[in-house]
């Protein structure tokens, strides 16, 4: 038998692919795509549309004849924007030149700081509840995600400690994403400095993911990478999918060391070349333009926050107060049913739709994730017939 | 402005209980604020937007430019409260630029605003000129479309 011979018999998928589990999101999306008149708190995306500057920004660009090749770090005028914007909003300077690369939303920016950053075997500490992208791209990137468990208990905040203890040899890279999908939590400002410490000392690269930066309902947000000595270890992830209702348009930054920016940018270079311009277009507008709207929608979310949390201590059900993002994580668990089971029988029973905590990691368990990124009537309505559906479940268990 | 004005403008009817729960109040003391708001003029009404131009009403509205002489004691007061006891006036502002009111008239046909126009309104004493036009279609009125777009569609489930 020859060499080839052998191949033959191996997978077509590369392996480290095959490994990837589905989606539990995708898994859930398909059974919810199949009902009609579905309500739905399962959507992590703003109800709004993008705001009509930003669409008009867009608009004008292409009867201008934006439709070429912008350079491989994104339009000069955009990252000259976010340099600025980041400097007012998150007390960071960033030379546009060298230390901020335009990407295809904060999901790219993830992906090529991983690839960037890992070598083969390298691990990645993160913490779980978490978004659904970061283990199975740090995977794809052959790297070893090592997940470190938030719990209710301490509002979901990432604990210094926990950070530690799965630390190795090869630890390369943190991640973090607060304000956080799926729990709202944000940090206090003693986790940051402990977090910090435990960076410093341990020589980690921090990759912060701060899609939710701007909905935070109680206090302004802080990031990480504004920390005495953090800025040359973080890259700070950010983009304009959330606060400014503009997912469509796939647009996001990095900003952090040339040297790293440099190396993600050769990646990017080369599988993306540069990101959309009318997306670009549309950011800059965003950023001119867009940031009345933005508090304009902050606020909404903020009155939506509240009544969500009202209506779950109406149920008798506890539940994080989500200080950002747009999401609630109500502990479920009491009611003697799985989060898919509470969810599936509530789409089933009560035609709304949220989805089940092990979603975002096995510690999900117990939990199920209701997003407030829908209009208000329709979460009077949801939170009406989700109040029934716990009703009858707590009657029925005692 | 006081959030719940806000909320309030948007939707009339939101019920105090759901009000209270978007900002943290109970019901009770949402329906005391409101009672505060009405008792010091704040708030002068409760109405519908109503897109008239489906029900085909044959009304007409229009706009009407007034320039009056201020008079010494009181300004445009005096005449503008005048102007506004008639019926057929809908909302009236104080303007600055070229005239000084503007006065948005509703009447059950062209003839009948034309009347107002010329025998009440022109032959008040103070009033030196006026400008009517005359509304053919509402886009939009109170902030609300009157066409509703169809809406783009949105996943169901995302991450």
């Amino acid at each position: 038998m020859s060499m080839r011979g052998l191949r033959s018999r191996r997978s077509r998928v590369a392996e480290h692919v095959l490994r990837i589990p589905r989606s539990g999101i995708r898994d859930f999306f398909d059974i919810v795509s199949q009902r009609q008149d579905v309500i739905s708190l399962s959507i992590g995306e703003p109800d709004f549309d993008a705001p009509w500057h930003v669409r008009e920004a867009a608009i004008f660009a292409l009867e201008k004849g934006a439709t070429h090749y912008t350079s491989n770090r994104g339009l000069l005028r955009l990252r000259e924007a976010v340099s600025r914007y980041v400097e007012r909003n998150f007390a960071l300077q960033y030379d546009p030149e060298t230390e901020i690369l335009v990407t295809v939303g904060v999901s790219e920016a993830v992906d090529l700081a991983l690839r960037a950053i890992l070598s083969p075997g390298d691990e990645v500490i993160y913490h779980e509840p978490a978004y659904v992208s970061y283990a199975p791209l740090t995977a794809i990137a052959h790297g070893r995600p090592r997940p470190v468990v938030t719990r209710m208990e301490d509002e979901f905040r990432l604990r210094p400690e926990a950070i530690r203890r799965q630390l190795s040899e090869r630890t390369q890279a943190l991640l973090l994403n607060f304000p956080n999908n799926p729990t709202g939590a944000e940090l206090s400002a003693d986790d940051l400095r402990g977090i910090a410490r435990v960076a410093e000392e341990e020589d980690l690269i921090i990759i912060t993911d701060e899609i939710y930066a701007e909905l935070t309902y109680d206090q302004a947000h802080t990031t990480i990478a504004s920390l005495p000595g953090m800025k040359q270890r973080a890259i700070f992830l950010h983009g304009f999918s959330k606060g400014w209702a503009m997912t469509g348009f796939r647009i996001g930054y990095a900003c952090g060391p040339a040297e790293l920016i440099e190396a993600m940018m050769k990646i990017h270079q080369y599988s993306m070349l540069c990101a959309p311009v009318l997306a670009q277009e549309a950011a800059i507008g965003a950023l001119l333009d867009g940031l009345d709207d933005v508090e304009q929608m902050r606020n909404e979310y903020r009155r939506r926050r509240n009544f969500l949390l009202r209506s779950f201590a109406q149920m008798g059900l506890r539940c994080v107060v989500p200080r950002g993002a747009f999401y609630s994580f109500p502990y479920v668990g009491e009611l003697g049913l799985s989060s898919r089971d509470f969810a599936l029988r509530l789409l089933e029973e009560e035609s709304v739709a949220v989805v089940p905590g092990t979603a975002f990691g096995t510690c999900g368990e117990g939990f199920v994730r209701c997003a407030f990124a829908t209009a208000m009537e329709e979460i009077e309505e949801a939170t009406e017939r989700m109040g029934a559906f716990v009703a009858r479940y707590r009657k029925a268990g005692a | 402005m006081d959030e719940l004005l806000e909320l309030l403008k948007r939707n009339a009817l939101e019920t105090p209980e759901n009000l209270g729960k978007m900002l943290g109040l109970n019901a009770d003391e949402v329906r005391k604020r409101i009672a505060e708001y009405e008792e010091r003029g704040v708030i002068r009404g409760y109405q519908a937007v109503i897109n008239e131009d489906v029900l085909a009403l044959d009304r007409v509205n229009a706009v009407i430019e007034v320039k009056i002489t201020p008079e010494r004691h009181g300004g445009f007061d005096r005449i503008a409260r005048r102007i506004c006891k008639f019926p057929e006036v809908q909302s009236a502002y104080l303007m600055s630029g070229a005239y000084d009111l503007l006065l948005f008239v509703s009447g059950r046909n062209l003839k009948e605003v034309a009347t107002f126009v010329s025998e009440k309104l022109a032959t008040i004493e103070g009033v030196v000129s006026t400008a009517t036009h005359f509304m053919l279609k509402t886009y939009k009125q109170h902030g609300l479309m009157m066409e509703g777009e169809d809406e783009y569609e949105r996943l169901k489930v995302s991450p």
